[in-house]
């Protein structure tokens, strides 16, 4: 829909802008002297509401001729091509009307006067064609910019409704709940190790919520986050843990999300782990290599193990908060091979002070 | 062995965390009328320890390596009261559900853990105990909405195997008992055959005759049999009866 025609409003601004043009007509017109003033008035402003809404056919032009793209010859070609058309055909209009008037008591014999003014009328016609391509072009180009805004701010809102969403799901309460059970048993048998155990939650937990407002954090704090949550997963499964980690050194002070790969390392715990009678490994793996920062976080698990509930809800979240943060620039990938399950996530290695 | 000792509860605890087992252990130290009989970490050791030791109440942990908590009841059914432990709150109505005696929520208090107790009392002494099927038909029936089985636990004495839902070749009622057809091998599993139905997902699994359930990518032809029946050949050779209504299923489904 032409977005002139589409509102009201819009139409009736446009017909208004066209009053000076008609008052202009019709002053050129009588300039010769051979028209009276209330014939050069009645002849334009029946033309000039007619050519107003010629005028907007140049939109469609404009619309298949976008001028960031189009060459010059096919530019000037079309829109001359078309602004002569339209002047064209506004003219053999204009000459019915004046043959019609003349047959008038209203301006009688007015053809003949008016034979010499036509090809000032077809100049006319072709410059306020060409007048409006200009103007459709601003037109397409506002609506353009209008449009993007509003496609960048959805975008923005979306990404950030991920993040928050992302990070309120992040604390798993049945991990709070298991490790409390876990203090409970303790108190009784090994009461200095409840205390460790409570120390160790206490300070996961401060980690976590510290973690709330900041957009990224160096990859080593998140390793110390990582720490700290399996030292209290460790208490509870005791020997069944077994982590591996394989951090290049420049990788330590990579800015990542924060809050990323927990949620890998719970999950390799709770769908791993979690499911083997005899415990597993997880082995965590960071280096940069092309200016990207590439992880994998690999465990064992149990391909036959009965189904836990929400399985993939954690992977599902860091992909969609990855998304949403670098686009196309990061990578996520799922591979289960026999008893491995591996997460490859790469994302661009930004450092802080350094430009992103 | 005392009179007394004798009518003491036999109870084991499953869980495979070992704190987790501590403090159950704890607070039944405190009930000389209980005694604990075994301790397991996983769900195959659960349903052998039910076997052989015959236990009259269990703590269940729900998410175990091998069989969670409900596989595990749909097992033993109605041979031992069953008390969930669990640090998930979603679990509860699918408890109630099976007729465990209660839900205990990790952390666990002990005035929870005395009420549990209690009722798991109640239950032993009275008439109250559902039938072995019925446990086992309603835990087999009590899995997520909308998510149909793809594993089925059996037991063979104290031996668990596990079937995938996609190596069942066919299902056969016998009695009380549904034989399981897979890899060659039949598995005999108390439970009716209108329950496993319910479980399996219509559209690779059909009833085709009273008391038979066919997985539909191994049947390779139907042929007619006699006057109004019909068999159906499966990929490993096994001719299984098709009854009308049967029949006029596996069209439907075979026209698609």
């Amino acid at each position: 829909m032409h977005p002139i025609l589409a509102q009201l409003r819009r139409l009736a601004l446009y017909l208004l802008a066209w009053i000076p043009i008609t008052v202009l007509v019709a002053y050129l017109l009588a300039m010769p002297h051979t028209i009276r003033w209330q014939e050069a008035a009645i002849v334009a402003a029946p033309l000039c509401l007619i050519y107003a809404f010629f005028c907007l056919s140049a939109w469609y032009s404009c619309r298949v001729t976008p001028i960031e793209t189009s060459s010059l010859p096919r530019l000037v070609l079309t829109h001359l091509t078309t602004a002569l058309l339209a002047a064209g055909l506004w003219v053999l209009v204009a000459k019915t009307l004046v043959i019609e008037l003349s047959q008038t008591s209203l301006a009688p014999q007015l053809d003949k006067r008016f034979a010499p003014e036509m090809p000032l009328l077809v100049g006319t016609g072709v410059l306020l064609y060409l007048l409006s391509i200009a103007f459709h072009y601003v037109l397409i180009a506002v609506e353009a910019s209008r449009l993007a805004e509003a496609r960048m701010m959805k975008a923005s809102l979306l990404a950030r409704d991920a993040e928050l969403k992302a990070l309120k799901a992040q604390v798993n309460p049945h991990f709070l709940f298991n490790s409390l059970n876990s203090i409970s048993a303790l108190t009784s048998s090994d009461a200095a190790k409840a205390r460790e155990m409570c120390v160790l939650l206490g300070d996961f937990l401060r980690r976590t919520l510290g973690l709330g407002e900041k957009s990224a954090i160096p990859l080593g704090e998140e390793m110390s986050l990582i720490h700290a949550f399996l030292a209290v997963e460790k208490i509870r499964f005791g020997a069944r843990i077994q982590m591996q980690e394989n951090i290049a050194k420049d990788a330590l002070d990579v800015q990542v999300p924060p809050l990323l790969l927990q949620p890998l390392v719970e999950n390799a715990v709770v769908h791993g782990i979690a499911n083997l009678v005899e415990g597993g490994w997880i082995r965590l793996d960071a280096r940069c290599e092309n200016g990207d920062l590439a992880i994998v976080v690999e465990n064992t698990y149990d391909p036959e193990a009965p189904a836990r509930r929400k399985s993939g809800v954690g992977l599902a979240n860091v992909r969609q908060r990855l998304a949403a943060r670098y686009g196309n620039r990061a990578t996520f990938g799922v591979q289960t091979e026999a008893d491995h399950f591996r997460v490859s996530v790469t994302l661009p290695a930004e450092r802080e002070g350094a430009s992103a | 062995m005392s009179q007394e000792a004798e009518r003491r509860i036999r109870a084991i605890v499953v869980d495979d965390e070992e704190l987790a087992r501590q403090i159950l252990r704890e607070y039944l130290s405190k009930h000389r009328e209980i005694e604990l009989i075994g301790e397991c970490a996983n769900g195959f050791e659960a349903v052998k320890s039910v076997a052989e030791k015959k236990p009259d109440l269990v703590f269940l942990d729900i998410q175990m390596p091998k069989l969670d908590g409900f596989e595990v009841l749909e097992l033993i059914g109605n041979e031992a009261a069953v008390i969930f432990v669990t640090a998930y709150d979603s679990y509860a109505i699918r408890a109630f559900e099976v007729h465990a005696v209660d839900y205990l929520l990790k952390p666990i208090s002990k005035e929870r853990f005395e009420d549990a107790l209690g009722r798991a009392k109640e239950r032993l002494s009275g008439k109250i105990a559902p039938s072995a099927i019925e446990v086992s038909e309603l835990a087999a029936a009590a899995r997520p909405p909308a998510q149909y089985a793809d594993r089925i636990p059996v037991r063979d004495g104290t031996r668990v195997f596990i079937v995938p839902v996609a190596k069942l070749d066919y299902a056969e009622a016998q009695d009380d008992y549904v034989a399981l057809a897979t890899e060659g091998k039949k598995h005999l599993k108390q439970q009716t055959i209108a329950s496993l139905e319910a479980a399996l997902d219509p559209a690779r699994f059909l009833r085709i005759h009273r008391s038979y359930i066919v997985n539909l990518e191994r049947v390779t032809k139907i042929e007619p049999y006699g006057k109004d029946s019909h068999l159906a050949v499966l990929s490993n050779g096994v001719q299984l009866p098709v009854s009308r209504a049967g029949y006029s299923r596996l069209k439907s489904y075979l026209d698609r």
